[in-house]
């Protein structure tokens, strides 16, 4: 078996905040994952918000947020493990997040040997 | 409000809700070795309000009334005991007679008494069975004559069970007051299989009565969700638990028909179906995940939530691996047959019979129902004698009456 880190991104920073239902249906798709014994970790949300969110560049240099530069930024991730990359594509195509315009980067995870 | 209902609504549900945690509260103060003590002061704080209440009407604030009151009874108590202590004596010390001791209350020490109760009463020493009886009655205030009817059993035989059970939690010394970090360690798992079996004993219960299912489980998912509001009780294990609670009540209303008898599962009104359940469940099922070794616990959740999720696609390539791994954990005949029944969904009829075969669990109900199930539409003859098979063996009314029916439904088809 293999494990992807699933990586979410969005477009607006007014579809952060979920309404309950989209929080539920969020639930309801790391459940499934869960139920099939394919979630590794649960991960994090990354909260993108002015206050919460700085970028750190060479020469001393830090920004505010990711979202001056970047046009999708990184809300959170989670890390599943499967047979292959197909699989883990096709638990991603489940989630709700295309709704709303967000992205979903899957990746492997270099195992260290 | 009228009257009458604080006999008939108000007193019996707050009974349940502040007995066993006024009794809980009071044992701390006293201690387990004088649990009647506490139980006696609790019942007569209840008999007192029946007979205010109804006189004077309801209090604004009934459970602060009851506290108040019982706090009242057990001051009096202890100066009537130290008065005589006194007396006997003869030894005047006027200081401590007339300190009263003070019994704390408030919700965080009320809801500490009642965790560190669960924790007593599940002693890993006390019968499984005996131990549900005194959960039911320790923890959820059920009277004995309540617990002989969700048995079905005599009320003598939950007297002894729990005469032996009460003996061994008095002389235990549980310290009710500290929970010890130990004794979570040691008996969290003792804890949780009681609940599940509280659980269990609703959902499958062998009486008849939806209220009685209901209560059960109900007490189940309330003393759970008490764990999970304590960090050091709050274990995967735990939300794994609850999970499976939650995704098996949401099928209870749409299990039993008016009447009582089992509707199987594919002939349930999925219309009735708790979806706020399903998705609380879903919720503490992402929250049992931690990466760690799945726990019969998870892998039960995880079965449970394949039967409530409304797509149903692949529904059975998904639990078959489900049960094979529960069954390398902890085997069991009835997980063993269930995962026989998930091989013939996936793999046909006729696969999966000679695997049921070869168990060979002839004093098993459900070995012979599945037997009658799985040769339904393949031999006829063979499913009749297996369904006759299992009532014979049933010692419960409600699923003679399943068995019955299903029998028909072959007598009636035409191969």
């Amino acid at each position: 078996m293999k494990e992807f880190a699933l990586i979410f991104r969005l477009n607006d920073i007014a579809d952060f905040k979920p309404s309950p239902e989209q929080m539920q249906e969020r639930m309801n798709w790391l459940a499934g994952i869960v139920a099939q014994n394919k979630l590794v970790d649960k991960g994090n949300t990354l909260l993108p918000t002015p206050g919460s969110a700085q970028t750190v560049k060479p020469g001393n240099v830090v920004t505010d947020g990711p979202f001056t530069e970047i046009k999708e930024f990184v809300v959170g991730f989670v890390v599943v493990r499967t047979a292959d990359i197909d699989e883990a594509v096709a638990l991603a195509k489940e989630n709700p997040i295309f709704k709303i315009g967000g992205s979903i980067e899957v990746r492997e995870v270099l195992k260290q040997a | 409000m009228d009257q009458p209902k604080v006999h008939t609504e108000l007193l019996p549900h707050l009974f349940r809700q502040e007995y066993a945690r006024m009794t809980a509260l009071l044992c701390r103060h006293f201690g387990l070795e004088h649990i009647e003590l506490a139980e006696d002061i609790a019942s007569d704080t209840f008999l007192r309000a029946s007979e205010n209440w109804a006189l004077h009407g309801i209090p604004d604030n009934p459970a602060a009334w009851l506290y108040t009151v019982a706090k009242n009874k057990t001051k009096d108590h202890l100066r009537r005991l130290s008065n005589f202590e006194h007396r006997v004596k003869d030894s005047i010390r006027q200081d401590e007679a007339l300190s009263e001791p003070d019994i704390e209350i408030d919700s965080k020490i009320i809801e500490d008494s009642q965790l560190a109760m669960i924790f007593a009463v599940c002693d890993p020493l006390i019968a499984s069975e005996s131990q549900i009886c005194l959960a039911l009655q320790v923890l959820c205030g059920f009277s004995v004559e309540e617990i002989a009817n969700a048995f079905l059993a005599k009320k003598e035989t939950i007297k002894k069970r729990l005469h032996r059970a009460r003996a061994d939690l008095r002389s235990g010394k549980f310290q009710l007051n500290a929970l010890q970090e130990s004794a979570i360690t040691s008996r969290l798992d003792t804890v949780l299989k009681t609940l599940y079996l509280l659980f269990n004993e609703g959902y499958f219960s062998k009486s008849g009565s939806q209220l009685i299912r209901r209560e059960l489980c109900a007490e189940a998912v309330r003393l759970t969700l008490l764990l999970t509001g304590h960090p050091s009780t709050n274990t995967s294990q735990v939300q794994a638990l609850l999970a499976l609670m939650c995704y098996q009540s949401s099928r209870l209303e749409a299990r039993l028909n008016a009447s009582g008898e089992v509707i199987l599962f594919e002939d349930q009104d999925r219309q009735l179906w708790d979806q706020s359940l399903i998705d609380r469940g879903n919720f503490h099922l992402v929250n049992a995940c931690n990466g760690e070794e799945a726990s019969k616990y998870h892998l039960e959740a995880a079965i449970a939530y394949w039967h409530t999720t409304p797509t149903g696609k692949n529904k059975w390539e998904q639990i078959l691996p489900l049960y094979t791994q529960l069954l390398q954990l902890a085997y069991s005949p009835v997980t063993a047959l269930n995962r026989a029944f998930a091989y013939a969904k996936v793999y046909g009829n006729q696969a999966a019979i000679s695997a049921v075969h070869n168990l060979n669990l002839t004093e098993n109900t459900y070995y012979h129902a599945l037997l009658g199930n799985l040769y339904t539409g393949i031999d006829k003859g063979k499913a009749m004698e297996q369904y006759k098979a299992a009532i014979q063996l049933s010692t419960s009314p409600v699923e003679r009456h399943t068995l019955l029916q299903e029998m028909g439904r072959v007598a009636g088809s035409d191969l």
